[in-house]
């Protein structure tokens, strides 16, 4: 087997040391009725590398890529270029085989890239400090919920109907075990968002408001208002962002004064991968630095003085704290956010403006083009790369009837709220730098004659 | 001298000592120091380049970004040569062994990788029409198939993120089913002493309170004192086998039976599978949920700190209670069941615990992992394991203390303490004198059973010469904590970095970069 270098006669040196006589003897204290004396019935044996990659490249292939034709997915997860030296840097050994940087001493590269990460990532969603990943958007947004009631210590979390209902899912999961109370409704296929319902709701029992930004249909809308109307409750106000190259042409939330920011990161270096593994963004305000869950990485010298770089606040954390922690996290997503932070450094401010500037034009263009077609309206006044359009029927089989012509049309939102009549016609597009023009008029054309 | 055969003759090095500059750049010749993006790039620098054409922010409405974001960037062969500097400061187990206890740092074949990275897997939206991803969704229907047959459970939850989500997974499901039976009062998770951190955060979290089991002397758990503290008000057992002193729980059936039978649920800490896959199936000895780590038993990139992978296999009397999403083949074709499909079939579901469907990426490198061993060669991995860590045991027991080595054979994870070292020299001296010999240290300090614990994993992907310099190097990094040498309290002294105050870490938290006061200002 190539992976395993021991030789037989290696094995048989190695039991001598040992005292044993076979390597049974080392597997003694397993009770003999769970015993397994032979490979596993049923499971194929070893295979060569050219076999396994036959196997694997067939099974990619009855899969249809968003690169094979016109695609406009997004809600969550969004088509981006990814520049060559992301995955070539991330694949060096030294990144991809190392692990958690226990041992400082040598594990300066993941460190400084970690305090380099979470810098960008406090500047782009405008916080004080942000951590050093978490596993995703989803679990990010449900940790911020358990931050802000251990530092409200209240229960009653208002979530805005633009949340991801994804997200809105993971949160009423963990709360049914934690006993938070959540107060959740689904959106309406209207221009104007739900800030002034979120802001009638809040009361001095309120730990939190958890509003997206740019929304579940793509709709923005200035938080400041919202902000206000938290702290005037003592509540806090967690935005959550799932697009953020939208940081490129927009305020942020930690701009608008958002207590805690929180994001997925999918969009800068890691691709779609299906659903992940992807990075969740977490910054906040410095002042409730020592409730975030996760790892931080922090500054600091040597014996010698010189500078370095440290995993630190570790006191919240689970291997020190046990059952007191803030989080079970361990594991983040170091990979990922090592390639969004090398994304990053590539883009830079000037490129990502220019990103995020050539997303949103796109995206103006495709919405004014998609709402000429007869019957189709667009929802959103307001949107960045993103929107949402009410169809005359059910979206839900007209993305089938499209996928069957090689255009992944966007997400209907009868696949994301089943059994929400007022919503069933919506379709949410996302055009991207990747989206080329002859992309939406395709998509344009075949709408179009499907709906005719 | 037989490699130099020019007959030149290298200096002596102590004719180097002495009157050595130091460089002006602070490099030392490959160990190059490397400054922050924040202090090399600009806000105007970018290493990509764009299409010319129309940006006009004109759906943006009173949004529109106005103020600067001080992201700092650098053209493309700045950035390769940055994170190259970077990376070189890292050690990885490419680079060496890395016998990181309970980490499990093993080879991490490149085909897994190459694998991951076909597009029909890596440029796949996880929300397209479950038609055009019926390849992703038989992927993880042969990984689940893989692992509920290797473990010899009913199902498996593939959704959970990472070790520690799965073990959260594990605990919600017993919630769930406890409920479901009326059983909701049960508010005690047992955890022994030597569990990971994460398994009592986790229950806590879950909202148990949590009550340790004491080890016995041959650092097993009590079986005694675990069967007397079975009662009504306990929800269930979080036990780690192998357990993290590198030993199998021998009473693990009987262990299992009893809790079962006083009304509990048996959760078990998979971490250590790879020291048992294809050896013993943890569904044989009653176990009702176990996290497996893809990226420890299935070779998954560590990554400096993930993406981890953390699929649950569940008992048949968990299964009902599992989360959402999961796959289901219904005659030729892969369907996804979501809320939506659920319905009466499983609606004892806890619910989804993640957006979309888990870590594909892991699956394709698992699956890959996997595929290339087959079933005779997973065994073998943990064969090879064990026989590593055996190795290390016998041939370090007379140097540093094995508080269990009389317990008889360990598993995949030699354990010792620091019992016998000089006075004021602990395991951390040790550690930091192994990074000047060219090792990545062991697991310090845990588990918290064993004084000064120093666990060793050397995986099975290590070879006799491997293990035979790491032991003569540890042996002698010991014998000199043993003596009382003053140079291991300052070790490292060759890396590139000396030891870190983490005490002004966190004392004076600074996360994140502040660009310095303008010097006129600083000159105030």
């Amino acid at each position: 087997m190539r992976y395993l270098p021991l030789t037989q006669p290696d094995r048989a040196a190695m039991l001598t040391v040992i005292g044993a006589n076979s390597v049974d003897d080392l597997f003694v204290d397993v009770p003999e009725a769970a015993r397994l004396d032979g490979p596993i019935h049923g499971l194929p044996m070893h295979a060569s590398e050219m076999a396994v990659e036959r196997h694997m490249t067939a099974l990619s292939r009855k899969n249809i890529a968003a690169s094979d034709g016109p695609f406009f997915l997004g809600c969550g997860a969004y088509k981006h270029h990814v520049p060559a030296s992301v995955d070539h840097l991330i694949q060096r050994g030294e990144f991809l085989t190392a692990y958690t940087p226990y041992q400082p001493e040598i594990a300066q590269g993941t460190l400084q890239m970690l305090f380099e990460f979470q810098t960008q990532v406090a500047r782009l969603l405008g916080t004080d400090v942000a951590n050093a990943s978490m596993y995703d958007g989803s679990t990010a947004c449900w940790e911020a919920i358990g931050m802000a009631r251990r530092v409200t210590k209240r229960g009653r979390a208002i979530l805005s109907s633009g949340l991801h209902p994804h997200y809105v899912s993971v949160a009423k999961t963990m709360a049914k075990f934690t006993g938070d109370v959540l107060e959740t409704s689904a959106p309406t296929l209207a221009a104007e968002t739900d800030i002034d319902a979120l802001i009638a709701a809040i009361d001095d029992t309120t730990s939190c408001v958890v509003v997206q930004y740019p929304d579940i249909l793509g709709r923005i809308a200035d938080l400041r208002p919202l902000a206000d109307a938290c702290h005037a409750k003592k509540a806090l106000l967690i935005a959550v962002v799932t697009e953020p190259v939208a940081m490129g042409a927009i305020v942020s939330p930690g701009e608008m004064d958002a207590d805690i920011v929180v994001g997925e990161g999918q969009s800068l270096g890691v691709g779609l991968q299906f659903g992940g593994p992807y990075v969740g963004l977490f910054g906040c305000k410095e002042k409730y630095v020592r409730q975030m869950p996760g790892r931080l990485c922090g500054e600091t010298v040597d014996a010698d003085g010189r500078r370095g770089f440290v995993l630190t606040l570790s006191t919240r954390e689970q291997h020190i704290r046990r059952e007191k922690a803030t989080s079970n996290i361990c594991t983040n997503s170091g990979l990922c956010a090592l390639a969004f932070s090398i994304h990053m450094t590539l883009l830079g401010e000037a490129g990502l403006r220019r990103l995020a500037g050539i997303n949103h034009a796109g995206a103006v263009h495709a919405a004014r083009r998609l709402a000429e077609i007869p019957g189709v309206e667009l929802v959103n006044d307001l949107f960045f790369n993103e929107f949402t359009l009410k169809l005359p029927t059910e979206a839900r089989p007209i993305v089938r009837q499209l996928a069957d012509r090689g255009i992944l049309a966007g997400v209907s939102l009868g696949r994301l709220y089943p059994g929400v009549d007022a919503l069933a016609n919506g379709l949410v597009v996302a055009v991207t730098e990747t989206t080329s023009a002859d992309d939406v008029e395709a998509l344009a054309t075949a709408l179009q004659e499907i709906l005719a | 001298m037989s490699i130099n055969q020019s007959g030149w003759r290298p200096t002596a090095p102590e004719a180097r000592e002495g009157n050595v500059p130091a460089s002006v750049t602070g490099n030392k010749a490959l160990m190059l120091e490397e400054a922050l993006i924040f202090e090399i790039g600009d806000a105007k620098t970018t290493g990509v380049d764009f299409a010319e054409g129309d940006v006009a922010h004109d759906m943006l409405g009173d949004l529109t970004r106005k103020a600067p974001i001080g992201l700092p960037g650098l053209s493309e062969p700045e950035t390769v040569r940055h994170y190259t500097r970077l990376s070189r400061q890292n050690y990885g187990i490419d680079l060496g062994f890395f016998p990181l206890g309970s980490c499990t740092m093993k080879h991490n074949p490149r085909l897994n990788e190459k694998m991951a990275r076909l597009p029909g897997f890596s440029d796949v939206h996880p929300l397209q029409p479950v038609d055009t991803v019926q390849g992703a969704l038989e992927v993880i229907h042969q990984l689940a198939h893989w692992l509920v047959t290797l473990t010899g459970m009913t199902s498996v939850a593939m959704s959970p993120k990472a070790g520690a989500h799965g073990e959260l997974c594990g605990i919600l499901a017993i919630r769930a089913a406890l409920e479901a039976k009326g059983e909701g009062h049960r508010k005690v998770i047992l955890v022994p002493e030597s569990a990971h951190g994460t398994n009592p955060a986790t229950a806590a979290f879950a909202g148990y309170s949590v009550e340790d089991i004491p080890a016995t002397a041959e650092g097993r758990v009590d079986t005694a004192a675990l069967k007397a503290r079975l009662g009504p008000d306990v929800a269930g057992v979080m036990i780690t086998n192998p357990n993290t002193c590198g030993l199998f729980e021998r009473d693990m059936r009987e262990i299992s039976d009893a809790v079962h039978a006083a009304g509990g649920f048996v959760y078990c800490d998979g971490a250590n599978f790879n020291a048992i896959v294809g050896r013993v199936r943890p569904g044989d000895l009653g176990i009702d949920a176990m996290h497996i780590n893809l990226h420890k038993t299935f070779s998954t990139p560590h990554g400096g700190g993930g993406p981890g992978s953390g699929p649950v296999v569940f008992s048949e009397a968990l299964t009902p209670f599992a989360p959402l999403p999961f796959v289901e083949k219904q005659g030729d074709r892969f369907e996804l069941i979501e809320e939506e499909t659920a319905g009466e079939h499983h609606a004892g579901s806890f619910g989804r615990m993640v957006a979309f469907h888990g870590q594909m990426g892991m699956f394709t490198r698992a699956l890959t992992y996997i595929l290339s061993h087959g079933a005779d060669g997973l065994r073998q991995v943990a064969e090879d394991a064990v026989l590593n860590a055996n190795y290390i045991l016998r041939s370090l027991d007379s140097t540093l203390d094995a508080p269990f080595g009389p317990s008889g054979p360990c598993m995949h994870e030699a354990l010792f303490s620091d019992a016998g070292l000089a006075e004021g020299f602990s395991t951390i001296d040790v550690a930091k004198g192994l990074i000047d010999e060219g090792y990545h240290p062991m697991t310090m300090y845990f588990p918290l059973v064993v004084h000064g614990a120093m666990l060793v994993e050397p995986t099975e992907t290590e070879s006799k010469a491997a293990l035979d310099q790491f032991i003569a190097a540890l042996r002698s990094v010991a014998e000199r904590a043993k003596a009382g040498d003053p140079a291991l309290k300052t070790a490292p002294h060759f890396a590139p970095r000396s030891r870190l105050d983490e005490t002004l870490a966190a004392r004076k938290p600074v996360l994140v970069w502040k660009d310095p006061a303008p010097l006129a200002e600083a000159a105030e």
